[in-house]
């Protein structure tokens, strides 16, 4: 416990900024943005947590890390032991800190922050990790005996590859087979390298393979073998994180256009395939020089962000709503705005227009205002009579948002679904409606976060391990 | 990895590979495709399972050298091997017995209607093959295509094999003959030849199918970037095709789509070439050649 005075000489201490590359220099490659906080100054920041009795922070986290219990041990410069402590409960330390909404969870019920700037948790979670991680401290726990089950993960995104992590550490074996030709999922081919490096989720998977995660890549779940195949041939249960990877257009005149891409299309080629990189890499990339993304989320600032590091004359965001509304995080946004996006808010594409080769040449707009609030309470976009204008551009990204992927319903029908194709799960233990198969992440939630997946995942690894154990359904 | 058991030259351009895939070899159907990638630095590219050897554990694709990564498959061995292969991705073809069903097949498109057309011959359809190219040394399968046709038909443009024209002209004369009702036709080749194709069976009302190759990246429903559109509607060709109605297709969409890296793929080949050592006038090495 910290006395009364302390508390108050701790809550002087400031936050600690956190260096980062200067805009101009950044958008000129791929690298993370942020530096990271050196050992001195996340002792400091450590410093600011007051260590409290009933941590509100603990709460505001998905999954529950024991967050006064991981900033004591960076305090005392025991960082090693920090990151250990973290991949109790948080297998991917490294990924969450850097990419999780913390304004919206942990931090954001911070004590600290009701009467200044909150702890900055989410910088301590990724320092601790980096640090073991760049000292070579990652030791691989022990793992129990085999219990004789064996489990089948569809999916190497977050939610795959945590239960698979989970289910190994309690002694079953794991198969993860991905899709692609390396797992991570979104991690891999959506966010970018200057906010994740791929390096990072790299070792990540490196862990569990140590950890003896057998992970089999280029297994299309449902086209190799389907899920009951799975079931009668060889394992026991059968985790689907297969993801929201449908892409959704506007159904728009000219959306086929050359040169109009979704988002999910664009980031796949330049973050897994490398094209930021062609001719080195084989696969090409249409840069623009002008170009649009449509969509205001943290998939569009995404894709915004890596338009300009591709060097177009100028990137805009088209948002339908005003700046208010914009769901993409604080930080994205602002990290553009440093970049120099523009940002064309309470604006709606109406048709793209093309030249004779079919190539994009301009977006029509329409300007919006803001009417009654709808069922979401957010107040209602609507189109503004006669102000209709054309906007030249070259590229245009769709990010409107993400369907279920089809691919394991089709196959299996018995597991329901419902009306946008998400699959049906039981909150508690993450079933499906079919026996011994359990669902998480978004193929359950729609588009969500990274830590919800991984919470999912968490939870349904512990009711497989029940199942396993019971037999009971 | 996926090791190359075998490889075959077809004809100029083309060429023929096994490759080892069990799991793949055991699923696949006919008008099913797999994504290759060839090494880290390289693209996905789709192309069709022509055959597979469930003994063997070996699928077989038949490609053609149009730019950087076919060049580079052409270039590999048996023996070598291939560091992706996924598959089998698409639907299979809906095969039934439909009476008499007509399969068109177009230079490298042949490599597709020969699965097919033993499926349709299996399920105990009459098989009339018709199958076209350039020119004689370009033509590939004929021996195979025979093997599962009732009837094949071989044309060149040129007239140097077989008959003189195109696979339309003889695929016009089959509809025409009263007697003998033609069911379904699928034609698979360049896109303009399928669009052709889809021209001269609409006033006939002949149940016509087109496999289309629009450029993919992941081939499992992702990305959009295979997104046609099929009687104003869009689809994926990854995951709802690669089979179509031919009369409801925009074919001119397709040929325009394919055409959106035209410059950068110009560069690759270019660069392809010239670290081979076939840069031309450029390339010190070969100035005093
Ligand atoms: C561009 C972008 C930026 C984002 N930014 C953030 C952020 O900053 N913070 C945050 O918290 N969240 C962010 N998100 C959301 C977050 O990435 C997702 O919520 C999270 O990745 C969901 O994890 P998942 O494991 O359920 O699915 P995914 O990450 O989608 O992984 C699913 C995996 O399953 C594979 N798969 C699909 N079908 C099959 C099959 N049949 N057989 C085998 N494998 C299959 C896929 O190839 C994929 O690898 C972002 C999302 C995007 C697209
Ligand atoms: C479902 C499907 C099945 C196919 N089956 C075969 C087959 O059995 N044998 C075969 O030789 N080819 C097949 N193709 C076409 C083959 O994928 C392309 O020729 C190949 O990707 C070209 O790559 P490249 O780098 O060599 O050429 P590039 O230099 O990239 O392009 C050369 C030409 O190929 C077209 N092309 C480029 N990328 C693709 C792509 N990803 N998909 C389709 N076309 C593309 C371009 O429009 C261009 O005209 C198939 C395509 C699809 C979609
Ligand atoms: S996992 Fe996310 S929510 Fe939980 S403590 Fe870390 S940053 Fe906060
Ligand atoms: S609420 Fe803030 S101050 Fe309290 S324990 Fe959590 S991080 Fe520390
Ligand atoms: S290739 Fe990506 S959706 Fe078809």
């Amino acid at each position: 416990m910290i006395d009364p005075k302390e508390i108050r000489e701790r809550m002087k201490i400031p936050k600690q900024p956190m260096g980062e590359q200067e805009p101009m220099e950044r958008i000129k490659n791929f690298y993370e943005v942020p530096h990271g906080y050196t050992e001195e100054q996340a002792i400091e920041e450590a410093r600011r947590c007051i260590q409290c009795k009933n941590p509100l922070c603990v709460d505001g986290c998905p999954v529950g890390i024991d967050i006064p219990y991981f900033i004591r041990l960076i305090e005392e410069g025991k960082f090693i032991e920090a990151a250990r402590k973290l991949k109790e409960t948080n297998g991917l330390p490294a990924v969450c800190g850097r990419v999780c909404p913390q304004e919206d969870q942990c931090e954001r019920v911070c004590i600290i922050g009701k009467k200044g700037e909150p702890v900055a948790i989410g910088r301590l979670e990724k320092f601790a990790a980096d640090y073991e991680r760049e000292h070579g401290e990652v030791t691989i726990p022990n793992i129990p005996k085999w219990t004789g089950k064996k489990v089948a993960v569809v999916g190497g995104g977050p939610a795959g590859l945590t239960a698979a992590g989970d289910l190994v550490k309690m002694g079953h074996r794991v198969t993860v087979f991905e899709a692609l030709h390396t797992p991570g999922g979104v991690l891999m081919y959506g966010i970018p390298e200057f906010r994740l490096p791929k390096k990072i989720v790299e070792s990540e998977v490196d862990y569990l393979r140590k950890m003896g995660v057998d992970i089999q890549c280029n297994s299309v779940v449902g086209k190799l073998d389907t899920i009951d195949e799975l079931l009668s041939e060889d394992y026991d249960a059968v985790f689907v994180g297969s993801g929201a990877g449908l892409p959704y257009f506007m159904n728009i005149p000219g959306e086929n256009l050359v040169g109009v891409y979704s988002a999910n299309e664009f980031l796949t080629r330049v973050n897994l395939m490398k094209a930021f990189q062609f001719p080195e890499y084989d696969t090409p990339v249409l840069k623009g020089k002008r170009v649009a993304v449509i969509g205001g989320g943290n998939t569009a600032m995404d894709a915004a962000r890596t338009a300009l590091r591709l060097c177009p004359e100028e990137v805009s965001i088209i948002y339908r709503r005003s700046r208010e509304e914009l769901p993409a995080r604080e930080e994205e946004i602002h990290h553009g705005e440093e970049e120099g996006l523009v940002f064309r808010l309470l604006h709606n594409p109406i048709k793209f227009t093309g030249n004779d080769d079919g190539r994009l040449t301009a977006i029509e707009c329409v300007k919006m205002e803001l009417g009654e609030p709808d069922d979401s309470g957010r107040r209602r976009p609507i189109v503004i009579e006669g102000s209709e204008f054309t906007l030249d551009c070259d590229v245009a990204i769709l990010s409107i948002g993400n369907g279920a992927n089809p691919l394991i319903q089709q196959t299996s029908p018995d597991i329901k679904t419902n009306k946008w194709g998400n699959i049906t799960i039981d909150q508690d233990t993450g079933r499906t409606s079919k026996k011994g198969v359990f669902a998480g992440g978004d193929i359950v939630r729609g588009g969500s976060t990274v830590i919800l997946a991984m919470g999912d995942a968490r939870r349904a690894a512990n009711s497989i391990d029940e199942y396993l154990k019971t037999g009971q359904w | 990895m996926f090791e190359i058991t075998e490889k075959k030259k077809l004809a100029h351009l083309v060429y023929q590979f096994k490759i080892k895939a069990p799991s793949i070899a055991k699923k696949r159907e006919a008008g099913q495709f797999v994504i290759l990638r060839m090494n880290e630095h390289g693209e996905r590219i789709p192309l069709t399972i022509a055959d597979s050897d469930n003994e063997a554990g070996t699928i077989t694709v038949i490609v053609q050298e149009v730019g950087r990564s076919t060049m580079l498959l052409s270039g590999l061995d048996a023996g070598d091997t291939i560091l992706d292969v996924v598959g089998p991705l698409g639907m299979p073809t809906h095969i039934e017995n439909f009476g008499r069903a007509v399969c068109v097949g177009g230079g490298i498109g042949t490599a597709v209607t020969f699965p097919i057309g033993a499926a349709l011959k299996e399920a105990g359809n009459e098989v009339i093959s018709i199958i076209g190219s350039r020119t004689k040394e370009l033509l590939i399968l004929e021996e195979e295509m025979r093997s599962v046709s009732d009837e094949l038909l071989v044309t060149t443009d040129d007239g140097s094999y077989g008959h003189h024209g195109f696979v339309t002209d003889v695929l016009k004369n089959l509809l025409d003959d009263k007697k003998k009702p033609v069911d379904i036709v699928i034609a698979v080749g360049p896109v303009p030849m399928m669009r052709a194709v889809a021209e001269v069976t609409r006033p006939y009302k002949v149940k016509t199918l087109a496999s289309l190759n629009p450029i993919m990246v992941d081939g499992t429903g992702m990305c959009g970037a295979c997104r046609v559109t099929i009687a104003g509607e869009v689809k994926f060709v990854c995951v709802d095709g690669p089979e179509f109605d031919a009369h409801d297709t925009d074919f001119d969409e397709l040929i325009m789509r394919n055409r959106s890296y035209f410059k950068e793929e110009k560069t690759a080949t270019e660069e392809y070439a010239y670290h081979q050592g076939q840069g031309g006038c450029c390339d010190e090495k070969k100035t005093d050649a």
